[in-house]
């Protein structure tokens, strides 16, 4: 009966906005009473494991080069790991695995998660390994653990991501390196001072790390501002939409809704316990700052576009069953997920298009069955072509193979909390961020289903869905 | 294997380069492209009155005090300076200068591909005197300079081809954007077709990009890419190219340009973006030293000697344009634009230049497939033998999209094909004209293999192995046990009858030949010859594949030596006999240069290797009789004999020294030929006399091969002479050549040196009828 109503609610087509609200919210009610009557009954697949989003944390996510300046990214996921144990209060042996995502990686430390298990006090005998792949770094690492749940590999993961962008590798030049290195090998004196002979001024010029496609050298910058401009985003549009995040972060930040975020003791400093980068200006404020990619005449900027971020996030991830033999009350279902690519060049930044309508369908959802929408924000001009791109037939024809257009999703459920834009973007912990935060705000709002799409260099992306764990 | 190598391919890229420029303006994706529109006068008359009611050209609309010019031929893939599109923008822009809301305009095209292509080729070659060609010149450089002069700034954005009179008008204007992508191009390639740009471009080029790369710029006729030129500050601003967005990419990148041009001249008009870019220090200084007389006069002098040494004085365009620069620039703007509209009127009329507009449209006519659409298109190639062609062909297809194993018989040839390979497409990288990532995808579709593995999938396959009949016969047998039927079987020779290599195959319809020309990266010639059996779609799959590498392309029918080889073999026959007689090396190549070959005749036997020269004469010498002799084809085998097999094996009629612009004359060769000499009859060793022998020889041969059907018309003879052999580009081809020069005086001197020499000067009989009858012209 109930599911009969659900289904009727959600097939009838709604006008207001209210109309939604109202529906939403009898929606996720009907879904209580259904979810404590017959668990089952949702987008559990038979013969699956179910799997648990049991709780997520993140370290405060501050501007690169501000309190965190001196660490190192292990630290930050340490601290990231602490969090969670506290948070949870899962102990230490209780855990199965590691994984954790990170894009720009300390090279003393290339598996950050072992040495940041280590360093958070894990058993060693708690395997973990490092994840890539850009900005979809941590969601990897959570669908890695998944598929080892799935398995029946284990039963309990942490994953988690990190970034630490106030200090990154930077190298001597390829020449300069090959000297060095030659410079090791050589036995004799005079080859050694032959070699050291052949250094030339240009050798010691260093290679520094890019935001850039290795396989088309652009920036994603630039791409960004190519992609606004083929989907007609104005300047204005952006401007408004990165507004609009910052003002939604302060709010959600006000209110007390960012719970994920933990307090952090950064050594020699003080505590950190807020992001720092959300900051709400004014639309005049917004349109005076310079093209920062394409100039003088391009309309990405440095304010709307996601700034360099240190952070580091984790989520523990379980069987159903062993969170409930723990004694756990999970927070959300981890359903269906896709992950996308297409091209690196023209394409680089619409992996949400390509993956929403692919993670729905294995999910036999629509967009409107859909309660929680968050979207990694990497620019406002990349959001706002995604959401024009969702919005085309003609796109989705000429370029998804598909009948008609994705869909666009109503702003009212989109991002609500502020997103990259504000809250920051370390590159390997933004997926669990929004996994978490889709899961909190299911929570908070009674939503049934949410869903996580993401676009990552190299032409990729991502989607999950999430359902609400019955409460 | 034959191996040509000609200079004007190898010399790319030298700074003042002028025979090379007709071979380069094949690269042109399009100069002054002839619209191909009906230009008779009704029609024109037609249209103008037509252009009262509506424009048909040239539209425009006014969109915040901005006017915004759009061009677009509409019968026409491109866009050219025709009558009618210049009538139509004189008006459009006098309606703009009239109407006092515009503050500022935009010229942008609606094609996407296409700024403006250049001048219309056919309103130039429809005049008959200087004259009138003046007035046209005339006509566009005061249209020019009403732009120049425009009360209110013109923001050119240019997306595609601005060539020519294109980038005349694009110079013209206050402001220039262009987009960055790879159709972007902008050039002076008036010099390609021996004219000169003669729409103020002599005059305002040097001002711009100053006087060496102006040079560099009108001498050589060179494609430069948007990037390239914001450096040189031909263009303000770049806009990056769009992917897929609402619109097609090169819809939208259109539109994209068009808003941002619109922004500049917004910004043009508020005096918010400066006109001028402010100039570093290196501008500066080189300002002013460009500002000392003595300095010019030394810059004119070192131009006017390079255009001399390469061009030998036989192109008269290149020594038009310096003086074009030097009178605008010493005598001021009035004495520049007259000098450049006068010359402009003689050089169109020219024989040079009509022979460069010849090959022009030649090269237009042979870039297409008249054989129609083959029943499959060639989706994976296969190659045998990873040799210098091999490999070549190999780098052409891939580098074009098509999947191609490159088989060979072991592992070091197989290696030494892929790195030739590999090596081509990265000097690409270093040219930037390919990213290291794009030559990867590349590399990726070529397959080095020993064995036959994945041939069942080819769909054609061609041979490049060692020139012996049966070891071609073997080759054939192999490959048609694993090939599927509708693989066509092409098979890489410079002289074995086609016929003689498919009476091995099952299936003759699928043989064919497909002759390359080495380097095949550079040389644009493809030589196809089809036998008796050969099959329709056999040829039209074969002129598709060699279209795809990029090649132009001949169809000749089959015989000893096809068409090119055969034309070659008696010129070189005439080139040894020479030598015999006591002329050098050095004199010998200084003659055949100086008549415009890019090569030297003993050079050339050198490239083309000793080896293969005599292979080829003897062959072709059983096939064609005493005709074809000549020099002692004993000379040839001695110097293989002791090693002189040209410059593969360092020592030909030359030593060649590790660096390979050094070379000296050959002890050993001299040796040879003083052990074979012969006493040069007095009455026909002139200079002259011997440039003549060499020319007449070709030239008879080649007419031959028309008068026997091997070749299909004299277009074709002339492309392929000029493209595959280095025939003087100046003169167009030996068709146009007997045209010009007049069949009757050159049988006359071609029966003097009969009296001589015999049959190798016997005239043949579609040359006499020539001769007779002056009206008769292979050209009309």
């Amino acid at each position: 009966m109930a599911s009969m109503l659900l289904t009727s609610l959600r097939s009838s087509p709604l006008t207001s906005v209210q109309t939604a609200q109202f529906a939403a919210r009898s929606l996720s009610t009907s879904v209580h009473l259904q979810a404590q009557v017959k668990s089952k009954k949702t987008l559990a697949k038979p013969g699956m494991k179910n799997i648990v989003l049991v709780d997520g944390v993140r370290t405060p996510f501050l501007l690169s080069g501000t309190t965190y300046a001196d660490l190192m990214p292990h630290d930050l996921a340490r601290a990231a790991l602490q969090g969670l144990l506290n948070r949870t209060g899962i102990p230490k042996e209780a855990v199965d695995y590691i994984v954790y995502g990170e894009v720009i990686q300390e090279v003393k430390t290339s598996n950050v998660a072992r040495e940041a298990a280590l360093g958070a006090g894990f058993s060693d005998k708690t395997p973990a390994h490092t994840v890539t792949m850009a900005c979809i770094s941590s969601n990897q690492a959570m669908t890695t653990g998944v598929g080892m749940i799935a398995a029946g590999q284990c039963d309990t993961v942490v994953a988690g991501g990190v970034e630490f962008m106030s200090d990154v590798p930077i190298r001597h030049s390829r020449k300069m390196r090959k000297t060095m290195l030659s410079l090791n090998k050589a036995k004799t004196l005079g080859a050694r001072l032959s070699l050291l002979g052949s250094i030339r001024l240009a050798h010691l010029a260093p290679e520094l790390p890019a935001v850039a496609e290795f396989s088309t050298a652009e920036t994603m910058g630039h791409s960004a501002d190519r992609l606004a401009a083929a989907f007609g985003v104005t300047r204005l549009e952006q401007d408004e939409f990165a507004l609009r995040s910052h003002m939604l972060a302060k709010k959600a930040q006000d209110s007390g809704l960012l719970s994920d975020v933990i307090s952090f003791k950064v050594p020699g400093k003080d505590i950190v316990s807020k992001d720092n980068g959300i900051r709400p200006s004014s639309m005049e404020q917004l349109a005076k700052l310079k093209p920062a990619f394409i100039k003088p005449h391009g309309t990405v900027t440095a304010a709307n576009s996601s700034f360099l971020t240190d952070g580091a996030s984790a989520v523990l991830i379980m069987s159903e069953e062993k969170a409930l033999a723990m004694g756990y009350k999970p927070k959300a279902y981890l359903r269906d997920f896709v992950y996308v690519s297409q091209d690196p060049k023209d394409q680089l930044l619409l992996g949400p298009t390509y993956s929403t309508p692919k993670v729905l369908e294995r999910s036999g959802l629509t967009l409107n069955d859909i309660d929680v929408f968050e979207f990694h924000e990497a620019f406002a001009g990349q959001i706002m072509a995604n959401l024009k791109a969702m919005d085309s037939d003609w796109f989705a024809q000429t370029y998804m193979g598909r009948k008609s257009k994705v869909g666009v999703p109503p702003m009212e459920k989109f991002n609500t909390w502020g997103g990259s834009l504000s809250l920051g973007h370390p590159f390997g912990a933004t997926g669990c961020r929004l996994v978490t935060t889709v899961a909190h705000r299911l929570l908070k709002e009674g939503g049934q289903y949410g869903l996580v799409a993401a676009c990552a260099a190299g032409g990729q992306g991502h989607a999950m869905v999430i359902e609400a764990y019955p409460q | 294997m034959l191996v040509l190598v000609s200079a004007y391919t190898r010399a790319d890229g030298d700074v003042v380069v002028s025979r090379m420029a007709s071979a380069r303006l094949l690269l042109s994706r399009s100069c002054c492209t002839a619209a191909k529109t009906v230009t008779g006068h009704g029609q024109r008359s037609l249209s103008v009155s037509s252009a009262v009611l509506a424009r048909t050209h040239v539209s425009y609309e006014v969109k915040d005090n901005v006017a915004v010019v759009r061009i677009n031929d509409p019968n026409s893939k491109v866009n050219t300076l025709s009558k009618q599109m210049q009538a139509e923008m004189k008006e459009v822009m006098n309606e703009i200068w009239g109407n006092s809301a515009v503050k500022s305009a935009v010229l942008i095209s609606r094609k996407p591909g296409c700024f403006i292509a250049g001048a219309d080729i056919n309103m130039i070659q429809a005049c008959n005197t200087a004259e009138e060609v003046t007035s046209l010149s005339q006509e566009g450089q005061k249209m020019f300079d009403q732009i120049e002069k425009s009360p209110i700034p013109i923001v050119a954005a240019i997306n595609g081809s601005c060539l020519g009179g294109g980038l005349e008008f694009a110079i013209a204007c206050q402001y220039r954007l262009a987009t960055k992508s790879k159709k972007t191009i902008l050039g002076t390639p008036e010099v390609m077709l021996g004219l000169l740009p003669g729409a103020g471009g002599t005059q305002r080029l040097p001002k711009m990009v100053g006087l060496p790369t102006a040079f560099d710029m009108m001498l050589t006729g060179r494609n430069i890419r948007a990037d390239k030129a914001k450096k040189m500050g031909l263009v303000h601003q770049l806009v990056d190219p769009l992917g897929p967005g609402l619109k097609s990419p090169e819809e939208r990148t259109i539109e994209y340009l068009e808003e941002v041009a619109v922004d500049f001249a917004k910004g043009l008009a508020g005096k918010k973006v400066p006109m001028e870019k402010k100039k570093g220090l290196v501008q500066k200084v080189q300002d002013f030293i460009m500002g000392l007389p003595p300095v010019r006069k030394q810059i004119y002098k070192t131009v006017h000697s390079k255009v001399m040494k390469q061009s030998q004085g036989l192109y008269p365009a290149p020594l038009k344009i310096i003086e074009c620069v030097q009178t605008g620039i010493e005598k001021g703007n009035a004495a520049g634009y007259q000098t450049e509209s006068q010359s402009f009127g003689k050089l169109a009329m020219t024989s040079e230049s009509r022979a460069l507009i010849g090959l022009y449209h030649g090269q237009v006519a042979c870039k297409k497939n008249h054989f129609g659409h083959p029943e499959r298109d060639v989706k994976k190639l296969a190659i045998l033998g990873a040799g210098l062609m091999g490999a070549g062909v190999a780098q052409v297809t891939v580098d074009k999209g098509v999947s191609t194993i490159l088989k060979d018989t072991t592992q070091e040839g197989l290696a030494r094909g892929q790195q030739q390979v590999y090596k081509g497409l990265n000097d690409k990288t270093k040219k930037k004209s390919l990213t290291t990532f794009e030559r990867d995808g590349i590399m990726s579709l070529l397959s080095g293999q020993l064995d036959y593995r994945g041939f069942e999938n080819v769909d054609m396959v061609i041979e490049a192995v060692f020139e012996d009949l049966s070891i071609k016969h073997k080759v054939l047998k192999e490959v048609e046990a694993v090939i599927p039927p509708h693989c066509v079987f092409a098979t890489n020779t410079s002289a074995l009858p086609i016929k003689d290599i498919a009476a091995a195959s099952r299936r003759p319809e699928k043989v064919i030949g497909m002759h390359y020309f080495s380097p095949v990266d550079k040389m644009q010639l493809l030589e196809i010859i089809t036998t008796d059996k050969t099959s329709k779609d056999t040829t039209a799959s074969a002129v598709a594949v060699g279209l795809k590498q990029g090649k132009v392309i001949i169809v000749v029918g089959d015989g000893p030596g096809f068409y090119t080889t055969r034309c070659l073999a008696p010129m070189l026959a005439e080139a040894i006999r020479a030598l015999q007689e006591g002329v050098g090396p050095k004199k010998l190549d200084s003659l055949t240069t100086g008549f415009g070959f890019p090569v030297g005749a003993a050079t050339l036997a050198d490239e083309v290797g000793i080896d293969v020269a005599a292979h080829v004469a003897e062959d072709l010498g059983k096939a064609f009789g005493t005709r074809f002799g000549g020099g002692n084809i004993e000379v040839l085998k001695m110097m293989v004999q002791k090693g002189f097999k040209g410059r593969k094996s360092g020592k030909g009629c030359y030593v060649y020294g590790a660096k390979s612009k050094e070379k000296t004359v050959n002890s050993g060769a001299e040796e040879i030929l003083k052990s074979f000499k012969l006493t040069a009859p007095p009455a026909v060793s002139g200079d002259e006399d011997i440039q003549y022998r060499l020319m007449s020889r070709f030239v008879n041969e080649a007419v031959m091969c028309l008068q026997e059907g091997i070749l299909p018309d004299p277009v074709q003879g002339d492309i392929g002479a000029v493209f595959g052999l280095g025939f003087p580009p100046c003169l167009g081809g030996p068709f146009r050549f007997v045209d010009s020069y007049g069949a009757d005086k050159l049988v006359q001197k071609m029966k003097r040196f009969e009296e001589v020499y015999g049959n190798h000067f016997t005239p043949c009989q579609l040359l006499i009828d020539h001769a007779k009858n002056s009206s008769k012209r292979f050209h009309k």
